[in-house]
């Protein structure tokens, strides 16, 4: 116990300057600063190959910096073997011990650090995880769920500094990783140690974490809250990847007051000032954002009812589809080809069939803006891709 | 007709087994035998007499107890060679690996005989005495591909993350090594060894071309087999028989026992 409250105070995990560019010159981590708060949940979120998982074994020591350091409180470890960091992981797909049974799996790390008596703790750690009664079955006997919480007990004993989490579930079946999500949610409130997880599911991020940080070809995109980063994201990467996004290209009219005029096309938009992270200068060209869940339709025919000062675009639909709580829309309007609306079915309007011309209308505090100078498609999950994952 | 369909699959492995088994049964019938002659090549009477008294003829014990030897160290030798030289193979990037991958199987594709010839004039250019060291060092030679071949296609196969998880638990190299590493290659360690001590023990070709005047079993049993064959010799090969069958026996029962525990 005497880690737990020595790492009460500035237990921070601090990467500084750190990259990694490996032998065959390729770099899998820009030069990136990062603040892991103590006691926090932190997801590290990125496309495969994004420089995410790199990242978490440069603090776990088992891939080595080409520059910069890594900070555990106060302490320098960017030179210290993975078996001298205050620190543990949970490997992607586990790697239990095949040739040890579940208990002495969980004891390993107690008995590498000459502890004698691990039998209570190993028992304690068990019974947290629900496992008590297969201590002594090989890890092949277990299910995979099973086999993830050994993993995870396997780390926690330690009373690691930081808890490192390579895609703890991504072996797992839908259902059971949502499960999961909520029970290591748990485990971390309870017992308050720092969890770094990296994923490329965005809504297991989004689940669990306090921060998560979104990574892109070895940087970090941005950082913050799941809800600020959903709801006002920095780039189309992270508004993409992130859940789906609707994008226009529009030119600053003016401004009034708070909010910003635009011009799309032959329609007016407007968007917060604040909610814009490009130039708001007159003239200016931006690209509009909205949530496929912000925008509601409605049929041409009752468009004169729409309220006031809500932002309006209007099209055809092309397709939708049903699916239990909500009904998904694609729509074609002169602006953008194809417009994405999330409808609840609450009331459902039975006009609403493809082929129908519709008004889609949001609150403009909804909108958000970014940089035009990028790509729209960035960050956009390709069907393949999911596949493979 | 219609029951030889359904079994002729079972008949068909029954027939196979018997092939392999065969001259097994004759070894162990004939240690039974009571020869008439020197030669012990016909059935004559049953009798105990070469079982009593396995060491009645002059100088087999001696040479079978040389080769046991023999056969032990070439084993260890090889064993812990081929396991250093198979890791490094399977773990380590360096200059000429791939040569060195190649090169590991030559002494399997090289004719015995052709070996065996240069071995020698190897060692008379050397000077080298021939005789028990002679031997060793031919049979690690040879038996050390053979290992490298097991112990590398348990090394493939092992995941590089659970040495990693080793690590961040706390265990430095060397414990990594015991604790992890070495428990989950065993079973491949465990074949090649057991290869390389079959190979070593009854050797003959290599052996006989560089022993000297050192006789190892193989040899006894070529030199009697030219005046006449006494039955200890087919006592000797059953007992060996029975042990392999017994430390197979043993094995599976102890792996069962395992099983049964955990399940």
């Amino acid at each position: 116990m005497t880690t737990l409250q020595q790492s009460d105070h500035g237990g921070d995990v601090r990467l500084t300057g750190i990259s990694k560019t490996y032998d065959n010159g390729f770099t899998a981590v820009r030069p990136l600063d990062l603040t892991v708060p103590q006691g926090s949940f932190f997801a590290l979120l990125g496309a495969s190959g994004c420089g995410k998982t790199t990242t978490l074994r440069m603090i776990a020591g088992l891939e080595e910096p080409t520059t910069g350091t890594v900070h555990l409180g106060d302490q320098d470890v960017t030179g210290l073997p993975p078996y001298k960091r205050p620190v543990n992981t949970v490997f992607q797909s586990y790697a239990l011990f095949p040739h040890l049974d579940i208990f002495e799996n969980v004891a390993f790390g107690l008995r590498r650090r000459g502890i004698k008596s691990v039998k209570k703790q190993v028992e304690e750690m068990l019974d947290l995880v629900q496992l008590g009664e297969h201590k002594r079955k090989k890890p092949h006997q277990l299910s995979g769920g099973q086999q993830q919480r050994v993993a995870v007990a396997r780390a926690l004993i330690n009373h690691p500094k930081v808890l490192l989490l390579d895609e703890p579930l991504g072996a797992l079946d839908l259902k059971l990783r949502r499960q999961m999500q909520l029970e290591l949610k748990r485990i971390q409130t309870e017992v308050g140690i720092t969890f770094v997880h990296v994923t490329h599911d965005q809504e297991e991020a989004m689940t669990m974490a306090d921060t998560v940080a979104v990574m892109n070809q070895g940087r970090v995109e941005q950082l913050g809250a799941p809800t600020d980063l959903y709801e006002n994201p920095g780039s189309t990467f992270v508004a993409n990847f992130l859940g789906t996004s609707n994008f226009v290209e529009a030119e600053i009219m003016g401004r009034a007051g708070d909010a910003l005029t635009l011009r799309a096309g032959d329609g007016k938009l407007t968007l917060p000032a604040d909610r814009c992270s490009a130039a708001t200068a007159t003239g200016g060209k931006v690209l509009v954002g909205v949530r496929p869940e912000k925008i509601s339709l409605t049929h041409a025919d009752d468009a004169a009812g729409i309220a006031d000062g809500r932002n309006r675009i209007t099209g055809r639909i092309t397709e939708s589809s049903f699916i239990g709580v909500s009904t998904q829309f694609v729509v074609d309007s002169p602006l953008c080809d194809a417009f994405e609306v999330y409808v609840q079915n609450v009331e459902r309007d039975a006009r609403l069939v493809p082929g129908a011309e519709v008004v889609l209308h949001w609150n403009p505090a909804h909108t958000f803006g970014l940089d035009a100078a990028q790509d729209i498609e960035a960050g956009v999950e390709k069907v393949s891709e999911d596949a493979a994952a | 007709m219609r029951w030889l369909r359904k079994n002729l699959v079972v008949i068909a492995g029954l027939i196979t087994l018997a092939y392999l088994l065969l001259p097994n049964v004759v070894v162990t019938v004939f240690s039974f035998n009571k020869p008439k002659g020197r030669f012990n090549y016909e059935w004559q009477q049953f009798s105990l007499d070469a079982w009593k008294n396995p060491c009645g003829v002059a100088d087999m014990c001696g040479s079978l107890s040389l080769s046991l030897q023999i056969a032990f160290w070439a084993t260890l030798g090889a064993t812990a060679l081929g396991t250093m030289i198979a890791f490094a193979l399977v773990r380590y990037r360096f200059r000429a690996r791939g040569a060195v991958n190649s090169l590991i199987f030559l002494p399997m594709a090289m004719p015995e005989v052709v070996m065996a010839a240069s071995l020698l004039t190897l060692f008379l250019n050397m000077g080298a005495q021939l005789g028990f060291w002679t031997i060793l060092i031919a049979h690690i030679m040879f038996c050390l591909s053979f290992v490298v071949t097991a112990v590398k296609a348990r090394v493939m196969s092992m995941d590089p993350r659970l040495e990693q998880a080793a690590q961040d638990l706390y265990a430095g190299p060397v414990q990594t090594f015991v604790r992890v590493t070495l428990p989950i290659a065993a079973p491949g360690i465990a074949a090649g060894a057991l290869l390389a001590f079959a190979l070593s023990f009854d050797d003959f070709i290599i052996t006989n071309f560089n022993a000297g005047s050192t006789v190892t079993f193989p040899m006894f049993v070529w030199g009697s087999a030219q005046r006449g064959t006494p039955v200890q010799i087919n006592v000797i090969g059953t007992a060996m028989f029975l042990i392999a069958v017994l430390c197979v026996l043993a094995g599976m029962m102890v792996g069962r026992r395992k099983n049964k525990t955990v399940s």
